[in-house]
């Protein structure tokens, strides 16, 4: 559309993206007004398969996510220094397959090591 | 191909003979804001219809049958019976977070609809790093579904959130790179130069072997992505009642049932996209009469037909495949499919080095 309209692509993004909010507040608001209300102590309290909830919930957690977290943001840094490069590839020839070669290698090396040391295993 | 881009410039013409500059911009805003809308919770009913007859024929049933002609008015049914229903507020929830993520989940899926070409001129957002956009559009979502789960106080939907948060991360990686192997053979990011691309033949046909394999990477992490399939541990539910959602009641839980819909269409327009054709019709280089007969169908056809057919293949592995633990799930993504998506990566840019494509 925008290709003909001459709408800036960054407009049209917070067009989207407001009709996004927009979606969910219409929704919200509608669904308070013809929703019915009532309040009673049991149907407050979380749904744990009926049993009465212990304990805090919001707790530290299983390490185990945390260790792919941390391995996501390499790796997803990674790909980002990919685009760029898979952009320009044809343009760049063979110094920029070596180049990114390199690259990869050593990315390599850093899994290798994650899996080496066990990080890779959930436990 | 007819190209929808000629109604839209007239229509903006027609605008500018008696509004000022920007007048035409707020109205037309405006009208992209409803058709966004719109197209949105069309496709998103349609959806659930589409996966529960699916689900029924391949369980041999009949599925929704009562409400209207074979049950085509059940999602409206649905949705007004869930839009009458009582929002419940918990106590001891984090209300802000909790009230945001709908929001959150909601808006990313709104936004990458309308990044997706329709057909032939019939798309919103055009940015030069187009695909790369959608991606990083995604990643919003798994935000909201991580602060669901936190914010409700539940111990179940923090289990949930966090499975869901480690293995739409860990599969995001793997979608990225099948992406990249094409954009290393198509050399640009802008979603429609992408699919002029593939005016000649489409992706899949002409990067051949490192292009199926990228394909299929590309749906395994697409099943994963989405939370569906075989991977649906999240919403466990003999597990973990349901997952991340467990505490939101009423439309609140609509919204996230609404983008799992929507977030399935996108990631099978994602891969019509990048590997189908978008909305290019089937071109044999050679064929020009056959060509010629396939530009006759339109572009839109071409775009939602592929698009239904990899759902109906994501909604096919729902029902053939047992659900896998999370250790499977995880060592599944890191040990085998993201160093297979790697090397997939550099034969595919030593095919183009080489020239060994058409």
């Amino acid at each position: 559309m925008n290709l003909l309209l001459e709408i800036s692509n960054n407009a049209l993004a917070v067009t989207a993206t407001l009709t996004g909010i927009g979606l969910v507040f219409a929704a919200l608001l509608i669904a308070k007004l013809i929703s019915p209300k009532s309040y009673s102590v049991k149907k407050s309290e979380p749904y744990e398969c009926g049993i009465p909830t212990r304990g805090e919930s919001m707790i530290q957690f299983k390490a185990g996510y945390y260790i792919f977290a941390i391995l996501f943001l390499i790796f997803d840094v990674e790909t980002v220094f990919l685009y760029p490069w898979s952009v320009v590839m044809r343009s760049l020839g063979p110094q920029g397959l070596l180049c990114i070669g390199i690259f990869m290698f050593v990315l390599i090396m850093g899994l290798a090591y994650a899996w080496r040391k066990g990080a890779l295993s959930w436990k | 191909m007819f190209n929808f881009g000629i109604w839209t410039s007239e229509f903006n013409k027609f605008l500018m003979g008696f509004l000022p500059e920007w007048a035409t911009v707020l109205v037309e805003c405006v009208i992209i804001a409803v058709l966004v809308l719109l197209t949105y919770t069309v496709l998103a009913l349609f959806y659930i219809l589409y996966e529960r007859k699916l689900c029924a024929w391949f369980q041999c049933r009949l599925g929704p049958m009562r409400v209207g002609k074979w049950g085509l008015l059940q999602v409206f049914a649905d949705m007004f019976k869930i839009l009458i229903k009582e929002l419940i507020s918990l106590k001891d929830t984090d209300r802000f977070l909790f009230k945001l993520a709908p929001y959150l989940v909601i808006t990313s899926s709104v936004v990458m609809l309308a990044c997706l070409p329709w057909g032939n001129g019939l798309q919103i957002i055009n940015y030069n790093i187009g695909i790369f956009f959608i991606l990083a559009v995604s990643s919003v979502g798994v935000l909201g579904i991580l602060l669901a789960g936190w914010a409700s106080n539940n111990k179940y939907t923090l289990i949930g959130a966090m499975r869901s948060g480690a293995q739409m991360i860990s599969y995001e990686i793997s979608l990225g790179l099948a992406i990249i192997t094409i954009i290393v053979f198509a050399g640009t990011m802008n979603i429609n130069e992408l699919v002029w691309a593939q005016d000649k033949a489409w992706f899949i046909f002409r990067g051949h072997i490192p292009a199926i394999i990228a394909f299929l990477i590309y749906i395994v992490a697409a099943t994963a992505e989405t939370n569906r399939g075989p991977f649906d541990l999240p919403e466990a539910e003999h597990e973990l009642t349901a997952g991340y959602h467990t505490e939101y009641s009423g439309i609140h839980f609509g919204f996230f049932y609404l983008a799992e819909y929507l977030n399935l269409f996108i990631v099978s327009g994602i891969a019509s996209l990048m590997f189908l054709g978008g909305w290019m019709p089937l071109h044999i280089p050679g064929w020009d009469g056959f060509n010629n007969v396939m530009n006759y169908i339109p572009s839109v056809v071409w775009f939602l037909g592929k698009s239904f057919f990899v759902s109906y293949v994501i909604i096919w592995f729902k029902w053939t495949f047992p659900r896998v633990r999370i250790d499977q799930m995880l060592s599944f993504e890191w040990k085998y499919l993201m160093p297979l998506s790697l090397a997939n990566l550099v034969l595919m840019a030593v095919f183009v080095a080489l020239g060994w494509h058409f």
